[in-house]
């Protein structure tokens, strides 16, 4: 039911030369990337690495100071924003919900670049609302207010909100943060529902193992420039992990997923491997 | 399918929200009505009911009753008029701003724009001894200007609501201090007639101060109900908003203009009245208990707050006529109070 829908064109989402800066500070150098269409891109990084920066940049909410973010080979900044809202979901890192708002109502703003003043809420609105209520299984909780909710069932409303706009490529920036583990594993397998819908997403992530099992393309980014990318499996090793956490790993598979598992060493069992 | 259902569903529930704000609106109209009614009733020459009527008609029916059209069209209507235009832009004012900024005590009265018609108006009176229409027009420059100084100030690449909010009210401190060294150097007639300008009243409601806001009005009121379909996504957060397609910036900017604009032209007709801009947008919510909506409320609560408050000040103390101002500022300092507790209780407050 989620995103089953069938894609005639597929959209493109690339940056070239990107530098990114908060007033005089750089945060992102020089940056190229290529989203791949229909697959689920992870953003990985240490904090403060602008991985944030990074997906703010290629969702146009920051304007690159140097370079062109372009979407289906024009520049982004270049298209009507309504344009581009109806092709390209954000969800940022903390919006704000109006006070006493109710989940419907707050789902319902995802529709705002799909109206005008000519065009209002339709029969149409009402189906993605609920569909997207269904998707992150808070259809239970439409009435009620946003205020009451726990900040699990908070976080999944807001994805609601960005899925009922409907859009072909979709941007997350930490959608699993405040979950609990079954509430994360949920939101992923949701986007994997997605991305088999034939959507484009990227999703910035904190959880590595999360990343690795649930990325089709992963991107490492360190100190604003990005490490390595591609398959989880061809570019998570011991050594990317060293060089972007500055940690000490173990790198398994996953028994569960054959997908690379780091298992971190820290100090305190440090000897511990090397007796191993 | 599933899906149907749950369309419906979700169809309903927006379907009770709408009803809820109808309710709210109907008993505001009833409220507003009743007000309306009462102030062209109260006074101290009585004048039956139906006498009202029939003088609120009769340029229509060409009856003429000196003694009666004198008291009720000459005297009561405009002050009444007055009192719904400005409670009606006030209230706007205030909820534009209060949604926008995302902080309840973003009002106009609050953030600095009253005080920078007060002082511009006050330098109008004791530095150039002008009187009459000269000071509304220095008013409403004043509060342009000062509007216009706090979203300069606040400019970093966009303006965030905490930052107008720190300079409005570094502004008001200013503004306020520029008017009290200015009545240090006043002369006691002349500091008597500012500091009654500066409490705001109706009490010489006339064509004069009605016909600039009426035509304002007609302008903003259609600027307004274009521009809050904005807030809804604003109101987000200004990543959310653009995500969803919000050309951000000169949105804010257009909506700022408005409610200053509304600010500014009731501030000229009828004196910086305080808390009604404060208290109309909160109200309004409360009412409407998170059914969306709120602007046409605010409105509507502003124009009764106004009147209301009017009433109180003609007639609470026998043979006195208080300024509209001093009523506003004790019902609104009463309502800041209980707001505080109330957003204390439920740990909202800081």
């Amino acid at each position: 039911m989620t995103g089953a829908k069938p894609m005639t064109t597929r959209h493109t989402l690339a940056a070239t030369g990107m530098h990114l800066a908060y007033g005089t500070r750089e945060v992102v150098s020089n940056l190229d990337i290529a989203i791949p269409p229909g697959k689920l891109t992870v953003i990985v990084g240490a904090n403060a690495c602008g991985k944030s920066t990074m997906l703010r940049g290629l969702a146009r909410l920051l304007a690159p100071t140097h370079g062109t973010v372009l979407l289906d080979g024009k520049s982004i900044h270049a298209m009507s924003t309504r344009e581009v809202a109806t092709i390209l979901g954000v969800l940022p890192q903390s919006p704000t919900a109006p006070e006493s708002i109710v989940v419907a109502d707050l789902v319902g703003r995802g529709r705002y670049p799909h109206q005008g003043w000519f065009r209002r809420w339709t029969a149409e609105d009402d189906a993605a609302v609920a569909e997207a209520l269904a998707a992150t299984d808070t259809l239970e909780l439409a009435d009620r207010p946003v205020d009451e909710l726990s900040g699990g069932q908070r976080q999944r409303v807001w994805i609601a909100m960005a899925l009922a706009q409907k859009t072909d490529l979709l941007l997350l920036d930490e959608p699993t943060t405040f979950l609990d583990i079954n509430h994360q594993v949920e939101v992923l397998d949701l986007l994997t529902d997605l991305v088999r819908g034939g959507r484009t997403v990227v999703v910035v992530l904190h959880d590595l193992n999360l990343a690795c099992r649930y990325a089709d393309h992963i991107v490492a980014m360190k100190a604003g420039r990005l490490v390595a990318e591609g398959r989880p499996v061809e570019v998570v090793t011991e050594e990317l992990v060293r060089d972007v956490f500055s940690m000490d790993s173990r790198v398994v598979v996953d028994p569960i997923s054959q997908t690379p598992m780091i298992v971190p060493i820290g100090r305190h069992h440090a000897q511990a491997r090397e007796n191993a | 399918m599933t899906t149907l259902v749950e369309a419906s569903g979700i169809s309903a529930i927006r379907q009770s929200l709408a009803a809820r704000r109808r309710r709210v609106t109907t008993l505001l109209v009833v409220a507003l009505l009743a007000a309306i009614a009462a102030s062209l009733y109260l006074g101290d020459y009585p004048v039956a009911p139906d006498a009202i009527v029939r003088s609120l008609l009769s340029p229509l029916t060409g009856e003429v009753n000196r003694g009666v059209d004198f008291i009720v069209l000459n005297v009561r209507l405009p002050r009444t008029t007055l009192a719904i235009l400005t409670g009606v832009a006030f209230g706007l004012s205030g909820a534009i701003f209060q949604t926008l900024l995302r902080n309840p005590l973003a009002s106009p009265d609050i953030i600095g724009i009253s005080h920078g018609a007060s002082a511009a108006a006050v330098i109008c009176m004791l530095v150039f001894g002008i009187t009459g229409v000269g000071v509304s027009l220095g008013a409403l420059a004043g509060a342009m200007l000062t509007a216009f100084a706090i979203y300069a100030l606040a400019w970093r690449g966009g303006v965030t609501p905490y930052r107008v909010v720190l300079v409005g009210i570094a502004i008001a401190a200013i503004m306020g201090a520029i008017i009290s060294y200015l009545f240090t150097r006043a002369r006691l007639q002349e500091a008597q007639e500012a500091l009654a300008w500066l409490v705001g009243s109706l009490n010489a409601a006339n064509l004069n101060d009605i016909l600039p806001l009426a035509g304002a009005l007609v302008l903003l009121i259609p600027a307004t109900v274009y521009l809050v379909r904005s807030l809804d996504v604003l109101q987000l957060g200004d990543d959310a908003a653009t995500a969803l397609g919000n050309r951000v910036e000169p949105t804010k900017l257009a909506l700022i203009v408005v409610a200053v604009a509304h600010a500014a032209f009731a501030t000229a007709a009828a004196g910086p009245v305080g808390f009604v801009a404060f208290v109309a947008g909160p109200i309004a919510r409360a009412l409407l208990a998170g059914a969306g909506g709120g602007f046409l409320q605010s409105a509507l609560v502003g124009a009764i707050v106004m009147l209301g408050s009017d009433m109180v000040a003609q007639h609470a103390l026998p043979a006195t006529q208080l300024p509209v101002g001093v009523v506003t500022g004790i019902f609104g300092a009463g309502f800041l109070l209980w707001f505080l507790a109330a957003a204390n209780r439920q740990g909202r407050g800081g």
